[in-house]
């Protein structure tokens, strides 16, 4: 049996092109209005809760400042990130990837097995017993999958003037398109966050085995 | 040290790439396409549906002017000492009845008043009280020829040396809540917010709210307008559906 099915690699490698375009446009319309405001309208320094630094242009797309096109990039890339994502969790519920890989048991989250799995971290000992991810691992991709990637396509949804007319639910569910925006803000820095972790584990846990894996499948016994 | 330099190579190499890509026609394609998807499934969710209408509580201090804030001509000073008594606004292109209102004529017709959300393409929003005739009667009265296919909007201004306009589809000019505002918050339109007269259209970007309006056209093609593509900034690269 392949560790990580077609579909699970396939939306693996989608997700991650399109996060980076959507991450490295998104600096660029930062660089367009840096601030960030709660509630239902902003425009000066004064009300924002935060103003971001300039991003250099090696981290946006395009590397020179073009809110035009880095909006295009945007706009392209937000239905690729949403359409697979979508067709991800169809996949992965009826496969039972979610069922299987990522719920949690509650004998998981006892103080003494996650003080084991982090001491396990910390000896840079990835093996786990009883499953493919440890809680932490399982517990943050549920997290990236259920809550931050939903969070940043139904705020970046409610920005928009056009579905936020079509649904007005949006701009309530998060407090105004100021809020939307800030939030889509702070989910994507989360996401950026989660990136550079996940990258790190890779990097610590065998990148080439961990990347043979991703890309054709690998196998479950070769990396227990 | 070797991956890294593969890294960063691969990085650069990515980046260059999103450049090149940015320019070819493929890519241009792909926008077109994305663009039009978010534009017909907007219009499937939504249909005619309003645009959020808040309460005067919500109106904010101040309403920031963007792009042109002032005409400075010897002509707009002098309509402006005049209180805009003799500003005309011409409807015409491919319509039965052209007509050229005054603002008497304008506030003659029957008002909407919304507080509506403007949201800037930047990023920020401001939310202010509009007042004026709805667009979509006065180019009834004006009988728009069925091979029209969008409005155009004529504005005095010049922005870095060009003239400002705009475009929208005929249905979003008839839209309810599409309004020739005269008013801001009880007043007559500041300058820097497009006196005397500008476009409201609520359920696209900042860009699309023409001001300092001269004139609205019916045309069957906006190819030989401007630079072809619909608007001053869709002219510079902006997408001309604006209700992203």
């Amino acid at each position: 049996m392949k560790r990580h099915r077609f579909s699970t690699r396939l939306w693996h490698w989608t997700n991650a092109v399109s996060v980076i375009v959507l991450f490295m446009s998104g600096l660029t319309i930062s660089n367009a209005h840096p601030r960030l405001y709660w509630g239902k309208w902003g425009f000066e320094p004064a009300q924002a809760w935060l103003t971001l630094p300039r991003f250099p242009g090696w981290a946006t797309i395009p590397t020179h400042y073009s809110l035009a096109i880095a909006r295009d990039w945007h706009v392209v890339f937000a239905w690729v990130v949403a359409l697979s994502l979508l067709l991800f969790m169809i996949s992965a519920v009826i496969n039972g990837h979610f069922r299987r890989d990522l719920t949690t048991r509650p004998g998981e989250w006892r103080r003494g097995a996650l003080a084991r799995e982090i001491r396990q971290y910390l000896r840079f000992d990835f093996s786990h017993t009883g499953g493919k991810y440890g809680v932490m691992q399982k517990s943050s991709y549920a997290a990236v999958i259920f809550i931050l990637l939903p969070l940043m396509i139904f705020s970046g949804m409610a920005i928009s003037p056009g579905m936020g007319s079509a649904w007005p639910w949006l701009l309530d569910l998060f407090g105004g398109r100021q809020s939307a925006r800030s939030i889509h803000f702070l989910c994507a820095f989360a996401l950026c966050a989660f990136t550079l972790v996940h990258v790190l584990m890779v990097l610590l846990s065998g990148p080439f085995g961990q990347m043979r894996a991703m890309i054709l499948g690998g196998r479950v016994d070769a990396t227990a | 040290m070797r991956r890294r330099s593969v890294l960063a190579g691969l990085a650069a190499f990515g980046v260059a790439g999103c450049n090149r890509i940015s320019e070819s026609e493929t890519f241009k394609g792909a926008v077109g396409t994305a663009e039009g998807l978010h534009e017909r499934a907007h219009r499937l969710l939504g249909g005619n549906r309003l645009a959020r209408e808040y309460s005067v509580a919500d109106i904010s201090p101040d309403f920031r002017g963007n792009g042109s804030v002032d005409i400075p001509t010897h002509e707009y000073r002098a309509h402006e000492a005049a209180g805009f008594a003799d500003w005309r606004v011409a409807v015409g292109g491919l319509v039965e009845r052209p007509q050229s209102l005054s603002l008497v004529d304008i506030r003659a017709l029957p008002q909407r008043t919304q507080i509506t959300r403007h949201d800037c393409v930047e990023g920020w929003s401001a939310i202010g009280q509009w007042a004026g005739p709805q667009l979509g009667p006065i180019l009834e009265h004006a009988g728009v020829r069925p091979e029209a296919r969008f409005i155009l909007f004529r504005c005095a201004d010049n922005l870095y040396g060009a003239p400002y306009y705009e475009s929208c589809r005929v249905d979003d000019a008839f839209h309810p809540q599409t309004i020739l505002a005269h008013q801001l918050n009880g007043k007559p339109l500041p300058v820097k917010n497009g006196a005397p007269l500008r476009l409201r259209i609520e359920r696209q970007l900042g860009y699309k709210h023409a001001k300092y309006l001269t004139g609205v056209e019916a045309v069957a093609s906006l190819d030989h307008i401007g630079g072809g593509q619909g608007g001053y900034w869709e002219d510079r690269g902006y997408q001309w559906y604006a209700g992203i």
